[in-house]
């Protein structure tokens, strides 16, 4: 009996402090939460008539649990529902790896009846144009790929965004909050220092976070970035293990470049802004993630589904940006953001819209340099060989023209202000 | 014993509590004669069948979709039409291929769990010659550099831990295991320095020459009839040669071995040497005939999975074709189902898992019987009242 007695006063004392708890917690100061996308997906248009036999079949690497799959797979399904098209006409095989398996998947869905087929990770290409080799009436569209403008297949396309164009709009972001925190007297300009969670030192992430490191430039000159690469594109222990080790060589603010939470969870807990990246994190990280950028890619998938139907040639590279609705911004979180972000990123967004701003702009005074000079020339890989030999002068009219000539990016410099604590991967 | 306790209970005739306790069945464990292969075939096809119908249940609860034709799907998927057929043959072919270099370690009670690593390091040894050599010598004298060299590798992954084994009494299990990782990294090392662009994978445009030629227009036709035959001599090299017997023998009891006189240090090393030179053969088929490329998940498991093919067939090299049509017909269905079904990939494997599961419980059944407990209440009641029906 004594005991029953007591556990009910247990319980009930529980149910009181849960209730407690919840009150207090909707009981403090106003949150302002999320704005308006400055930069959201477009609505976008159908201006042709899908043919009836019409298939289109997508291979991803692996399903919607990657938060890199899931954003090509939405897409995917947000094309699928705008056209009406039927399941039969949409066939998707996730969990393909970068091996045969990916040449096998291409040719049963070329075999079934597809007249596009997409592939999504950038191991895929070489087994992607084999099998494009073998089906030149299928068109093979493959994204982040290198080899489409120099394979001499016509079947054989290239995508990327020119997702260097975000980064640098929430870097902006980024370096109003460092001014902010400036002012405040939270810190000295000098240790206006971000850190940033790579993955590997390819281009792509390199581009990435230099234009990331040269928006915040742009509204902070003092900053100074430290980058920590796992060697992973997802693994939640190592970019978690990365923040903190960054946050304790005196970060004062975090972004990242790979696929899990484990960096903004990192920052959560320890109460140190981030700028996110694929999608807002929001949800789990309500006190301290400011924006974050993402490539859409359904603009790409309906455009390549409108050249099929149209019978008109896709582009061997094709690299969507703003104009296209490519590149998109989360909304702003206006409780953690330094005031007039907003603003400040729609600036920059008219300045690249008008063509008179450029991210990589190297004819700008103490804004990038190596070993403290300019650059006034830069011979990247941009052409596919063996060997890997940098073949394209790559700066024209005072600035670095990234994805110009292919969709990728090759951006692959380590700037001045930017440092790497270790390159291994 | 159990069986005399009911004999005991019956011959009293008031019922008591703890009668009621007792279970309905009981097991008894058949004798060798009753393991006959009529009544193996029986049970296997039965517990397929259950399988089939628990899954087809599960789908109609959980999609909605029509069971069988999720079947059909399946069927389409491995055997749909000739790209299907010849992708599973082949399949098919590279998962026994493993499975028969682990057989003759695990029939000596080696527990092998490196086949993924001797695989791996074969394909790497043959990626290597493709890379560096390629172009380099005319195309007969690569074939036979990849042969030597993916061979040799196999066997050096294999006799290591052996040797180690043999001599020191080392823990295979773990050894094995481990060098599957040195492995792995030994490729991580090869993509990094083969391959700049930061990709994963290492693929045919960088592997252009050694390739193994199609035969009759069909690119895996060399090597699916390159493991029929291994699969035959494996067969005839256990089951009728001196060195097959003195493994069985190894395997069922060491210090018998040496009673009569077998060198069991050198059967164990010989052995691995055969085991590590088909995962030779495997690593081969794997980069020069079928992928043209490595990446460190090349192997993709198929060094574990041999495992469970080799044991459900009872390490018999006939039979394990059987087991290997089945687990590559479940997974190459399973991927189809996905794909037309817009399902989670989990499900095809949840699918794949119950079928495995009923058929590795089918063991139970060939080595014991299930008999009733006809003294117990629950049939009692039941036979007093057909008899008062009767009445």
């Amino acid at each position: 009996m004594f005991k029953k007695a007591l556990s009910l006063v247990l319980t009930l004392a529980m149910v009181l402090s849960a209730c407690m708890i919840f009150a207090s917690c909707q009981g403090e100061e106003d949150l302002k939460g999320m704005s308006e996308s400055p930069l959201p997906a477009p609505e976008l248009t159908v201006d042709f008539e899908v043919k009836d036999d019409f298939k289109i079949g997508f291979i991803f690497l692996h399903d919607e649990n990657s938060t890199y799959d899931k954003n090509f797979i939405d897409a995917a399904q947000s094309v699928k529902t705008l056209l009406g098209l039927s399941d039969e006409q949409v066939l998707m095989k996730v969990n393909i790896p970068e091996s045969n398996d990916c040449y096998e998947a291409a040719v049963d869905l070329a075999n079934k009846g597809c007249d596009v087929i997409f592939a999504d990770s950038f191991g895929h290409e070489s087994f992607i144009l084999q099998a494009a080799k073998e089906f030149p009436s299928v068109q093979f569209c493959h994204a982040t790929g290198t080899m489409a403008h120099t394979a001499e297949q016509a079947n054989f396309h290239n995508a990327f965004a020119s997702i260097y164009e975000g980064r640098y709009l929430a870097g902006i972001a980024a370096g109003l909050k460092l001014n902010e925190m400036i002012e405040a007297k939270k810190i000295t300009p000098e240790e206006a220092v971000m850190g940033y969670v790579g993955a590997f030192t390819y281009a792509e992430v390199i581009s990435g976070l230099t234009s990331f490191y040269l928006g915040a430039k742009s509204v902070c000159p003092s900053v100074t970035m430290k980058v920590q690469f796992t060697g992973s594109w997802y693994d939640e222990g190592l970019e978690k293990e990365a923040a903190e080790a960054l946050l304790s060589k005196g970060c004062v603010l975090i972004s990242q470049h790979a696929d899990s939470m484990g960096a903004p969870t990192a920052c959560e807990v320890k109460g140190v802004p981030n700028v996110s990246y694929n999608g807002s994190t929001y949800a789990a990280c309500p006190e301290t993630f400011i924006v974050s950028s993402a490539i859409n890619w359904a603009p790409y998938f309906l455009h390549i589904i409108k050249c099929a139907n149209t019978d008109t040639a896709i582009e061997a590279d094709w690299c969507g940006g703003i104009a296209e609705g490519s590149v998109v911004l989360s909304g702003i979180n206006l409780d953690v953001a330094a005031e007039g972000t907003e603003k400040a990123i729609k600036d920059a967004i008219a300045g690249f819209k008008a063509g008179t701003l450029h991210v990589f702009d190297v004819a700008k005074d103490d804004f990038i340099t190596v070993e403290g000079q300019k650059l006034t020339e830069y011979t990247a890989d941009v052409d596919y060989d063996e060997a890997f030999t940098k073949d394209t002068q790559v700066i024209k009219d005072g600035y670095f023209a990234e994805s110009e000539f292919r969709s990728a990016p090759y951006f692959d410099i380590n700037i001045d202000g930017i440092e790497f604590l270790n390159a291994k991967y | 014993m159990k069986k005399e306790k009911n004999a005991k209970t019956a011959a009293k005739p008031a019922p008591s509590l703890k009668k009621d306790r007792e279970m309905p069945f009981y097991v008894v464990k058949r004798g060798d004669a009753a393991k006959t292969p009529g009544r193996s075939i029986l049970i296997h096809g039965g517990a397929i069948l259950i399988a089939l119908l628990l899954c087809g249940i599960a789908t109609i609860f959980v999609t909605g979709d029509n069971p069988i034709s999720i079947y059909a799907t399946m069927f389409k998927g491995a055997f749909g039409d000739a790209h299907n057929l010849w992708k599973t043959l082949q399949d098919i072919a590279i998962l026994l291929c493993v499975s028969l270099a682990v057989t003759p370690a695990f029939k000596m009670r080696f527990w092998n769990t490196g086949a993924e690593g001797q695989v791996l390091i074969s394909a790497l040894a043959t990626a290597m010659c493709m890379f560096y050599l390629g172009g380099a010598v005319p195309t007969p004298v690569l074939m036979l550099i990849m042969i030597l060299c993916s061979i040799l590798a196999g066997v050096i992954w294999a006799v290591v831990p052996a040797v180690f084994k043999a001599f020191w009494g080392t823990n295979e299990t773990l050894f094995t295991l481990m060098m599957n990782y040195v492995a792995i990294q030994l490729v991580e090392v090869f993509l990094k320095v083969a391959d700049k662009s930061g990709s994963n994978t290492v693929g045919p445009n960088l592997l252009k020459h050694g390739w193994f030629p199609e035969l009759f227009g069909q690119k895996y036709l060399l090597n699916i009839l390159i493991v029929a035959v291994l699969t035959v001599l494996v067969y005839i090299y256990l089951k009728y040669s001196k060195q097959g017997y003195e493994i069985s023998v190894v395997g069922e009891s060491e210090n018998t071995a040496r009673y009569i006189g077998v060198n069991v240090k050198k059967v164990i090393i010989r052995t691995m040497v055969v085991s590590g030179a088909l995962c030779g053969v495997a690593g081969l088929l794997l980069v020069a005939g079928t992928s043209h490329s490595i990446d460190s998940n090349l192997v993709g498991g198929r060094g574990f999975t041999a495992i469970m093919v080799s044991w459900l067939a009872k390490f018999d090299p006939l039979m394990m074709v059987l087991t290997t049509l089945l687990l590559v017909f479940l997974d190459r269905g399973a991927s189809e189902v996905t794909t037309n079904f817009g399902l989670n990939s989990a499900y095809s494997e949840i699918l794949t898992g119950v079928i495995i599961f009923f058929i590795i419980g089918c063991e139970f059944f060939i080595n014991y019987k299930v008999m009733i407990n006809r003294n117990h209440p629950f049939f009692k009641k039941k036979e007093q009242e057909a008899a008062k029906e009767v009445l």
